[in-house]
């Protein structure tokens, strides 16, 4: 049961979140053909390494977050643009 | 099948081994006590676990083994004795040799027919060469008729004992517990390293979390004797002393995991049967010991044969005699002091084989008790206690968690961790990694709890570093860890696995070292291969007694090395934990109306409805039906969800996640409204008000607030997060009241007297504010489940009961009264209007779900829009219809089929019930798109197996389809 690095609440069992897994950004709904849309909705690269994902801190300050998780080794950081955008 | 477990037999020998007073003995000679075992009353103290109470009463046959039902003893006297698996009232598979024995406890034997002294599966001794290696996986076969069969035999030789039926189990009498800690140190093993460490990590300004398997802190220096005696207690003492020191004995760590999340199950506890403490360790010391390891040879596992470790821990500590007569095979000093403790308590030691220089023993004669030993050298001793002193086994299993492979040390004998692999939020210390005096032992725990303190302050500033907060700075900067202190020695020790005979190698499981060579002749050549093939370490004891002698007979009999070989690998849990403690106590939460009082105390019938409990009817919903469509009814809707949403942007929010048109909404009107995700299918309804420029009030169904809440929370964090809205969830801040019926107006008229109801100033989908009954600041909104003339109250939740109740009592003489979800359920199955999750499930996208005319696919956009384009175009998706049945009274259960050319299914009934008001059944369902328009005829196939006709009607509702009630 790893720690989740929340910005807001510090460090939390990830129990507190719910994964939501890595962002896969929306097409364009007036131009998107049925793959892109379908890959927006299904479609996961699930990389073994480091991988951007989002976590939701529903026991906690309930939003949402980005984490950079190695996959293999669960070391979690937070994730650089969010650690940029806030320093 | 269960065959009768017991019947009391011949009576055991009752002739005492307790021996005088020994001055370790945990035993209290003043608080005698009695209890049973296989209904017969044995005498017992204090202290005694129930094996040494028994053994102390000359029993020496505890249990059966699990294939050949082979008389089995103690042979560890501990938490991990294989011999000792019993029964304790309802509560099967209990370590005997490690549950303290409590007045009037019944204990008895487990799986053993007709009794324990004469079991006829015994008989399984005779056809062993039947049961041998991988004997599953050849008798068992095929062909697969008979596996029904097959089932009955093994369900008859299943090992373990009985749990009760769920008619005898006492809730009441068993609980369950949960924990949390955060301890700087948590300390797995409280012997004399562990406690060094322990009281050292404390000092240095830790917190600790000190956890012993054991009922007593100590570790082998319980039975030590004379030279450990003072240091035990000087330890103990300055434990007891530390207030930062918390001690759990009794508890086990069943595993390690991420960011040392330690799991820790507490037993032996006067409220609760079991306890899971989940434990966040900044860093976890691992002082788990040594486990002494049995020896293989023929006749090992005939009762009175023991480690040597088993036979101090009955004479120390429980003051019994393991036997008369004892032949020992010492490879080590632990060893040598088994002998001197047998000889002061005055058991005869009559030969002592010693390994260092070549000594061996061959066999062990006897059934059910020793009667002698084979010499290596040819001779043959009665005696009837054999003691084995022949290695040790490093229990690594935490730290293989933590990614550690354990190198096998020829010259130790055992496979040792190589520490140097472990993350720096772990350290190990005592006899899983090393030997040395007690002094040696004390001052590796005492600087490994140093180090570990220090490490636990670098991990918490860890931490706090790399939580990055709204403005601070993230400090990546890694801080070094101080080094682990230096390893202790580690003293030589023959190899000593098995003798030229072979013996049972794992007891749980009746494995033999001739089943484990016959796996490897058949091609199963890896330890983990031969593990499954013939189930060793598979058992109960899970590998900490055997694994090592598995590795080295498959060494042995494959030709290579037991580094090559290696070992098998260990998983959490450590120790066995009960699925109550890991489900916990039952903590369900209901929540509660302010008004479910009332509907209690008048009677209603509870619903429990998600999260909610609710009033089903209050005795007879045709009679609430008819109030409703007759005159005028109350019903308690609070749980429906209720989300404030304040800001400029509300519109955009909106029209993203509804399927219809939301920008023109003026103030003062309220829209139903669509909700599909992304997949389009739907989501949720509701209906959604605004109340002030920038103040909207959303409703959402009662199962779905919380989905609502989190849905639209997720596109405003993501992908909007400059639109500027916020939401606030109000469900439980308002009880909500639906005054519906062609009277309502009426009755709501006399409690608010402020906001003009007359249709043309407050018509149908608007929403006011004002005053109800005195009460301030409520939310009026006319809408319509029911599909009558109705007003949908929303009161501060501390005034919901006074507007009931003002309600009641100004109706009084319009016959107003109480409605439940049944009658709700009614109205709106006769008005046709779809419930969301009953009438459409995860695949009903909104098309299927009759919503098409809601959808604006010329919107530029809103979640699941190009899927409901999608479908619009190419596919021809299933229906919502209405279906009037041919025969009136049938109502066919929510969930039967609708079936073509008999067993065709085309769709499926999604709701029905019997209509009070039409005296028909009224029935929705999801139909195949070519079966749907009006007048289709269908065939539905009920559950008891007869079919049913019925028709397709024009349109969803069956009541009012004009909706002239409803506008009214």
């Amino acid at each position: 049961m790893m720690l989740i690095p929340c910005p807001w609440c510090g460090h939390r069992d990830a129990a507190e979140f719910a994964y939501l897994g890595e962002p896969s950004p929306r097409p364009d709904p007036s131009t998107a053909t049925p793959e892109q849309w379908r890959g927006y909705l299904y479609l996961r690269d699930n990389v073994a390494g480091p991988v951007t994902e989002r976590w939701y801190h529903r026991m906690g300050c309930r939003r949402r977050l980005l984490v950079e998780r190695d996959t293999t080794t669960n070391e979690v950081r937070p994730h650089r643009s969010l650690v940029e955008e806030e320093s | 099948m269960t065959p009768p477990r017991w019947r009391p037999s011949a009576a055991p020998s009752t002739m005492s081994m307790r021996l005088e007073r020994q001055p370790d003995e945990v035993i209290d000679r003043d608080a005698p006590l009695t209890f049973t075992w296989n209904g017969r009353t044995f005498p017992a103290y204090a202290g005694d676990t129930i094996a040494s109470a028994l053994a102390a009463c000359g029993v020496r046959v505890f249990s059966r083994s699990f294939k050949y039902h082979r008389p089995r003893g103690l042979l560890t006297a501990s938490y991990l004795d294989p011999g000792c698996m019993v029964q304790v009232d309802d509560e099967p598979n209990v370590r005997g040799a490690h549950r303290l024995v409590e007045p009037g406890m019944r204990v008895s034997s487990q799986d053993t027919w007709p009794s324990l002294e004469v079991d006829v599966k015994a008989a399984n001794q005779l056809v062993g060469r039947f049961l041998s290696a991988g004997f599953y996986y050849k008798t068992f076969m095929g062909p697969s008729r008979l596996w029904p069969a097959y089932e009955k035999v093994l369900e008859r030789f299943a090992h373990g004992g009985e749990i009760p039926d769920l008619e005898s189990y006492d809730r009441r009498r068993h609980h369950y517990d949960k924990r949390h800690a955060h301890p700087d140190v948590l300390v797995a093993g409280g012997g004399p390293a562990g406690m060094a460490a322990a009281l050292a990590a404390a000092e240095a300004g830790a917190t600790v979390l000190l956890v012993e398997e054991e009922h007593a802190l100590g570790g082998h220096l319980r039975w030590g004797g004379d030279d450990v005696r003072s240091a035990l207690a000087e330890l103990r003492r300055q434990i007891e002393g530390t207030a930062a020191i918390e001690v759990l004995t009794d508890s086990v760590v069943l595993g390690r995991y991420d960011d040392n999340w330690v799991s820790v199950v507490q037993r032996g506890l006067p409220t609760v049967d079991e306890r899971l403490v989940k434990a966040r360790a900044k860093t976890l010391v691992v002082a788990a010991g040594l486990v002494e390891r049995p020896y293989v040879f023929a006749g090992n596992d005939v009762p009175g044969v023991m480690l040597s470790t088993a036979v101090r821990r009955l004479i120390e500590l429980h003051a019994v005699s393991p036997g008369r007569r004892a032949v020992v095979l010492r490879a080590n000093p632990d060893g040598d002091a088994a002998v001197a403790a047998l000889r002061r308590v005055g058991v005869e030691v009559v030969h002592v084989e010693d390994a260092r220089r070549g000594g061996d023993i061959v066999r062990v004669r006897g059934r059910d008790r020793v009667r002698g030993v084979h010499l290596a050298d040819g001779r043959r001793v009665a005696c009837d206690l054999v003691v084995t002193a022949t290695g040790w086994t490093a229990p690594v299993s935490l730290l293989t968690m933590a990614g550690v492979v354990p190198v096998y040390d020829a010259r130790a004998a055992r496979f040792r961790p190589d520490t140097t692999q472990l993350p720096d939020n772990i350290l190990a210390t005592g006899g899983v990694v090393g030997d040395g005096t007690l002094d040696e032992l004390i001052a590796h725990g005492e600087a490994t709890g140093r180090v570990a303190a220090t490490r636990s302050a670098v991990v918490g500033r860890r931490w706090r570093a790399a939580s990055p907060t709204a403005g601070g700075q993230v400090d990546s900067a890694a801080e070094p860890c101080e080094a682990s202190p230096p390893a202790l020695p580690v003293d030589p020790h023959p190899e000593l696995f098995r003798a030229r005979t072979h013996g049972i190698v794992d007891f749980s499981e009746d494995v033999s070292s001739s089943d484990l060579v016959t796996a490897v002749a058949e091609g199963y050549a890896s330890a983990e291969l031969a593990k499954r093939y013939t189930t060793a370490t598979m058992g109960p004891v899970q590998g900490k007694l055997e694994t090592v002698n598995v590795v080295a007979i498959v060494a042995e009999a494959t030709g290579r090395s037991i580094q090559q070989t290696g070992t098998t690998t260990w998983r959490p849990p450590y120790a066995p934990v009960t699925l109550g403690a890991l489900a916990g106590p039952e903590r369900e939460p209901v929540r509660r109306s302010p008004l479910q009082a009332w509907h209690e105390q008048h009677g209603a019938t509870p619903l429990v409805a998600g999260a909610w409990v609710r009033p089903d009817h209050y005795g007879d919903p045709a009679a609430e039906v008819r109030a409703v469509r007759d005159g005028v009814g109350l019903i308690d809707v609070t749980p429906i969800g209720k989300l404030e949403l304040h800001g400029p942007d509300v519109p955009r929010l909106l029209n993203l996640v509804y399927v219809n048109r939301w920008s023109k909404l003026a103030i003062g009107r309220v829209r139903y409204g669509v909700m599909c995700a992304e997949d389009g299918v739907v989501l949720d309804d509701g209906v959604t008000a605004r109340l002030a420029e920038h103040s909207y009030l959303m409703t959402t169904t009662s199962s779905g607030a919380a989905t609502v809440w989190e849905w639209l929370e997720s596109w405003l964090q993501t992908e909007h997060p400059e639109w500027q809205v916020h939401v606030t969830a109000v469900t439980t801040a308002y009880a909500s009241i639906n005054v519906a019926g062609p009277r309502s107006r009426e009755l709501v008229r006399r409690v608010v007297p402020d906001v003009d109801l007359d249709p043309e100033a407050f018509p149908y989908m608007h929403v006011r504010t004002g005053s109800i009954a005195g009460v301030a600041d409520c939310v009026l909104w006319r809408i319509g489940f029911t599909g009558e003339l109705s007003y949908e109250l929303h009161v501060p939740a501390g005034y919901g009961l006074h507007v009931w109740e003002s309600l009641m009592a100004a109706g009084s003489d319009l016959g107003v009264r109480a409605f439940g979800v049944e009658a709700q359920r009614i109205l709106r199955l006769e008005k046709g209007h779809l419930i969301v999750g009953q009438d459409t499930d995860g695949l009903t996208r909104a098309g299927s779900a009759g919503l098409d005319g809601l959808v604006k696919l010329d919107k530029e956009d809103f979640a699941g829009r190009p899927e409901l384009v999608w479908q619009d175009r190419v596919a021809d998706p299933p229906r919502l219809v209405a279906l009037r049945t041919s025969d009136p009274t049938v109502v066919p259960v929510e969930g039967s089929q609708i079936v073509t050319d008999g067993s065709h299914i085309r769709g499926r009934i999604t709701s029905s019930r019997m209509s009070p008001t039409l005296g028909r059944s009224v029935v929705l369902a999801q139909l195949d798109a070519p079966l749907a328009d009006a007048g289709s005829k269908v065939t539905i196939a009920m559950v008891d197996g007869r079919r049913a006709s019925a028709v397709v009607t024009e349109g969803l509702a069956q009541v009012d389809p004009e909706g002239e009630r409803l506008h009214g």
